[in-house]
């Protein structure tokens, strides 16, 4: 956590949980009182796990092969970079070709890509859709904000190193990137998940408390369980 | 060919055998489907092969969640629809081996495994407890009970005028010219089944169940992994289990796969083709589409037959 500076950070004072997210007593239609706990209630809790690779070589080769020509993106786009996904769509780019698509939910997406500077409100809402993604899932940061801050370096809101707050696999350098280079760095993720190293769902899990210890020291108000599937 | 009373066993492993070539020509027609749509936007395409790779990925992937017992049923129940939809109809005509478990009443069980992957995909997306899944399927148990109506009377013009419920009479019927054909005898009836096909096909415009850009995806937002690859299996199944039926009943059926591969694809493509010039309606506007112009078709075919 070295890069991020004092101000930065949150400070001791305790932000108020929501007053929807209280735990509190409800009476029902038919007159009954329960105690409902909206985070305990509405998520679950269970940590993440470290999932193995197959059992033999063979079926995981064949499973990688299959994971990297089927990446279904996360329609969710942080930043500014998201406008250069869009020509990767069209005609001129057409990823589709190479068997990426998009998705709107991420249950069913495998690929997250944070398309440029994330502020913290935004890592709040990507960290849950990243928790969200079944194993295994990828990380792609797109352009200079994801890698060291690029031109927000000393903003005040957006964070400045992806990876201490998510398992990133790929950076794409740039202010922007264009979208050859994002197509080009979809090429070199396939290569990695055929090579069996793009094991990032893994390494989240494994190291989950220091990853939770930084994301929770500039969150400043966390009003969710610590794991949200 | 009243297949009951002199059922063979074999009759399981040719009626497997239908199940697998048809899922096998409904997800290479799908894709093609999707890159003609592709070429005609100026894009290069899906390759032909992508759904059967995405199927693997989904198989592969390693975390599970549930919601609960239904949540495991939804797409259980979904494919059966599809795959009961299926065994029960005469895929080919005439052959021995495609002419699967049909019988003397499999007109009225067909119409009821359209409905029943829906009531199914309804009670597992329900219980899935996303907002999203909750909206697309009331909009979707109300939509496709609006399609049924037209279906149901184009139906029973059909059974009125060929005196039967048996599918493999219909078709026989049918045989020898082109215009012994459904549609040529009755298109009263043939357009109101018509109308309910293009609107259960889950196409532009009776796309608001899943509604892409709007209530992302509907119903199947929490399925993922192997939930997802059944549902997916059933998404390439279904759409051509229901094409059989109406290529049985309305479009002389078909004696060889190669003709039926041939009518599957123009009876999709209709579909397919009002779909890419039609924007989405929302849901009570299909409702009023269905009662306006379906329904009043429907009766009069059961008047005029």
């Amino acid at each position: 956590m070295e890069d991020v500076d004092d101000k930065f950070l949150k400070k001791n004072k305790e932000v108020p949980l929501r007053e929807e997210l209280r735990p509190r007593k409800v009476t029902t239609p038919d007159g009954q009182e329960i105690e409902i706990e909206p985070l305990r209630d509405y998520f679950c809790e269970a940590q993440p796990k470290v999932h193995p690779k197959a059992y033999s070589k063979i079926v995981e080769d064949f499973y990688n092969w299959a994971r990297s020509n089927s990446l279904w993106i996360l329609g969710f786009g942080t930043g500014c970079g998201a406008i250069e996904m869009r020509p990767l769509m069209t005609p001129r780019f057409d990823a589709y070709r190479y068997g990426i698509q998009w998705r709107p939910t991420p249950r069913q997406a495998n690929l997250l890509v944070i398309s440029g500077y994330l502020s913290v409100k935004t890592l709040k809402r990507a960290i849950r859709a990243y928790e969200q993604m079944p194993q295994p899932k990828y990380v792609m940061g797109l352009g200079s904000c994801t890698i060291n801050g690029g031109m927000y370096w000393d903003s005040y809101n957006t964070i400045k190193r992806l990876d201490d707050y998510l398992p990133v696999d790929l950076y794409i350098a740039g202010c922007m990137p264009r979208p050859e280079a994002l197509l080009h760095g979809f090429m070199e993720l396939k290569q990695i998940i055929r090579k069996g190293e793009a094991e990032g769902a893994n390494k989240y899990a494994e190291n989950f408390a220091q990853y939770k210890a930084n994301q929770k020291a500039v969150i400043k108000d966390w009003d969710m369980p610590d794991y949200n599937w | 060919m009243n297949s009951l009373p002199n059922f063979e066993w074999v009759q399981v492993a040719y009626a497997l055998l239908t199940l697998f070539i048809v899922i096998n020509y409904g997800m290479v027609m799908t894709a093609v489907v999707r890159k003609i749509g592709a070429r005609v936007g100026g894009r290069y395409g899906i390759p032909v092969w992508q759904n059967y790779i995405d199927l693997a990925k989904n198989i592969a992937l390693r975390s599970k969640i549930t919601h609960g017992v239904m949540f495991y049923l939804g797409p259980v129940f979904r494919l059966t629809g599809g795959v009961g939809l299926l065994l029960f109809v005469p895929t080919i005509y005439g052959s021995e081996w495609h002419q699967n478990f049909s019988y003397a009443g499999d007109l009225i069980l067909a119409l009821y495994f359209i409905f029943f992957g829906t009531l199914g995909m309804a009670l597992g997306a329900g219980e899935s407890g996303h907002p999203h899944s909750a909206i697309g399927v009331s909009r979707g148990l109300s939509q496709v009970t609006m399609a049924e109506l037209p279906l149901a009377l184009g139906v029973y013009a059909l059974s009125l005028q060929y005196q039967t419920l048996d599918i493999t009479e219909i078709v026989a019927a049918q045989q020898g010219s082109i215009f012994n054909w459904t549609v040529f005898t009755n298109p009263l009836a043939t357009v109101a089944a018509m109308v309910a096909f293009v609107g259960t096909m889950m196409r532009s415009p009776f796309d608001v169940v899943i509604a892409p850009q709007e209530i992302p995806i509907g119903p199947p937002t929490e399925y993922h992994s192997s939930y997802l690859a059944l549902m997916q299996t059933n998404r390439v199944l279904f759409p051509v289990a229901k094409t059989v039926i109406y290529m049985n009943l309305f479009f002389g059926g078909a004696t060889s796969w190669a003709e039926f591969a041939i009518k599957v694809f123009c009876l999709y493509m209709v579909s397919v083709v009002i779909g890419v010039v039609h924007p989405r309606f929302r849901v009570e506007q299909s409702i009023r589409f269905f009662l306006k112009w379906g329904l009043p078709i429907g009766v009069l075919a059961i008047l005029t037959v």
